[in-house]
């Protein structure tokens, strides 16, 4: 399936704060936004799959959305996945097509925790967690960083140069919702929220909404689509649940997750331009640099100090920002960057972006999917 | 927390009566002799169902990970703030979520812990101070 089957059209709404917006309409924004990028009439489209709004469960949500679109599509569904969901929909969306289930799939998710309800941000898990204060996910994803810092002596400036790559990403692009760049003094003197996590290691937390058009390659010729990104890999792993019961809280299942996405795509981490990689926190990027095997575990601080992680550098990341500089979504904006990287027409473009990796992942770290994009 | 405090079911109620009388255990499966935390009634090994016996711990363990929380995202914390959250391995191998009884800048992953209960809420809470 490698190269058969492409992202025809990306879309998205502002990122930031949008009061008053459902989520739906914003999903039908984001949507017609990417038809129109591929060029086609929503009447092809026979495959609508959501990523389920993380602040408010609905029922039958991918049925609400598909009635929004005015479509009446064989496939649709909601799935609940985290942050994984919206990189899993898309290999879904291709399978489904590769076994004549449907056609031309959307791929979308909104949500307005921003100016609507944030409150299962710091909510416990369980009652019996809130009675220790284990409140909030920056709780399980600080007992990740502390065990970081234990086993390889990471230090604070090592996470703050994660931080500080994706704002000087976020900087220059024009949709960020945060563009002050971030200096090293200015991370370390910013408070602890759940310590050793402070701010700046922190994502931002957004309105907005994305959509992708899937197709195959064959179609979009057909359709004439302008400029169609092929996939070239796809993979998933899932770790536990529970941050607590993980046997090694720095290991969670990305590298097996990018193993099956590079050997489907035939190639290896040498071959990368550019990785747009998930980070709610900074912790969760620099592992997904260490486990898809572009540095040695501990040694990310030293990469990024040689600026091999800003555009110019080689192995620039999240070059739009980020989730802690473009937009808190979970995901499809890391999605939709690596098309426009492929494309050629990102705001911070990476010279000759042929291979771009994006991770997802969601939960706390429980689950995580990989997708390749290229020509 | 609200002030109903934690939920306590048919399936967790031997676990905390187990506290209030100063004693944390853990369940043991009777089938295949795994050991877990937190509560649940199928064995996550061979998944027998209610069929294990809640075994006294030694109460030693060790600190996995801990945290300090600055930000009270529950209220009821926030007199609290800052304070320490870690995960604890029990010497017998169930791991749980806790609050160590000691400064937070003597906390280190590795610390040697024991149990030391906490009248908190409704329940006793195991809490854990740094070893003898
Ligand atoms: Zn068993």
């Amino acid at each position: 399936m490698r190269g058969k089957y492409v992202i025809a059209g990306i879309g998205h709404t502002a990122y930031g704060k949008l009061p008053g917006r459902t989520t739906v309409s914003m999903n039908v924004e984001a949507t017609r936004n990417a038809l129109r990028d591929a060029g086609i009439e929503k009447a092809l489209v026979d495959a609508v799959l959501v990523k389920a709004p993380t602040s408010a469960r609905e029922m039958v949500y991918g049925q609400l959305v598909s009635e929004a679109l005015g479509v009446v599509p064989k496939w649709s569904f909601a799935v609940d996945q985290g942050g994984a969901a919206n990189v899993s929909l898309i290999s879904i969306a291709c399978m489904g097509i590769e076994a004549g289930q449907c056609d031309v799939a959307v791929v979308c998710y909104a949500d307005n925790p921003r100016t609507g309800n944030r409150a299962f941000m710091g909510r416990a898990r369980t009652s019996e967690a809130g009675a220790f204060g284990w409140a909030a996910a920056a709780g399980g994803y600080g007992m990740i960083h502390q065990a970081h810092i234990a086993e390889y002596g990471t230090r604070p400036e090592d996470f703050a140069a994660i931080a500080m790559a994706c704002r000087k990403h976020g900087a220059t692009n024009p949709d960020a919702q945060l563009k002050a760049p971030l200096t090293l003094e200015a991370y370390l003197a910013a408070p602890f929220v759940v310590e050793p996590m402070r701010r700046d290691d922190i994502c931002l937390v957004s309105d907005g909404a994305a959509a992708l058009i899937i197709m195959s390659e064959k179609r979009a010729r057909e359709l004439k689509v302008p400029a169609p990104v092929p996939i070239l890999g796809f993979g998933q792993g899932q770790t536990t649940t529970e941050v607590t019961q993980r046997p090694k809280l720095t290991e969670s299942m990305a590298k097996v997750s990018a193993k099956t996405a590079f050997d489907m795509a035939g190639i290896g981490p040498k071959d990368v331009d550019a990785v747009q990689f998930y980070d709610c926190f900074t912790v969760v990027a620099m592992m997904a640099l260490e486990e898809y095997g572009f540095c040695k575990p501990g040694q990310v601080g030293a990469f990024a100090r040689e600026g091999r992680l800003e555009v110019g550098g080689d192995l620039p990341l999240n070059t739009s920002g980020g989730l802690l500089s473009e937009t808190g979504m979970p995901g499809l904006q890391l999605v939709m960057e690596g098309v426009r990287q492929v494309r050629g027409t990102a705001a911070n473009q990476v010279k000759n972006a042929g291979k771009v990796v994006v991770s997802n992942q969601g939960g706390q770290m429980q689950t995580h999917a990989t997708l390749i994009l290229g020509a | 927390m609200d002030e109903s405090g934690i939920e306590i079911t048919e399936l967790t109620k031997p676990y905390w009566d187990s506290l209030a009388g100063g004693k944390l255990s853990f369940q043991t499966c009777r089938a295949c002799a795994h050991k877990w935390l937190p509560a649940r009634d199928t064995c996550p090994n061979c998944l027998a169902l209610d069929d294990y016996d809640w075994t006294p711990a030694s109460g030693r363990g060790h600190v996995v990970s801990w945290v300090v929380y600055h930000t009270a995202f529950d209220p009821a914390f926030k007199a609290r703030v800052p304070y320490n959250v870690a995960i604890v391995e029990l010497a017998e191998g169930p791991r749980l979520i806790t609050n160590l009884a000691t400064p937070n800048e003597t906390i280190k992953v590795g610390l040697a812990v024991d149990l030391a209960p906490e009248p908190r809420f409704n329940v006793t809470l195991p809490c854990f101070k740094p070893a003898s």
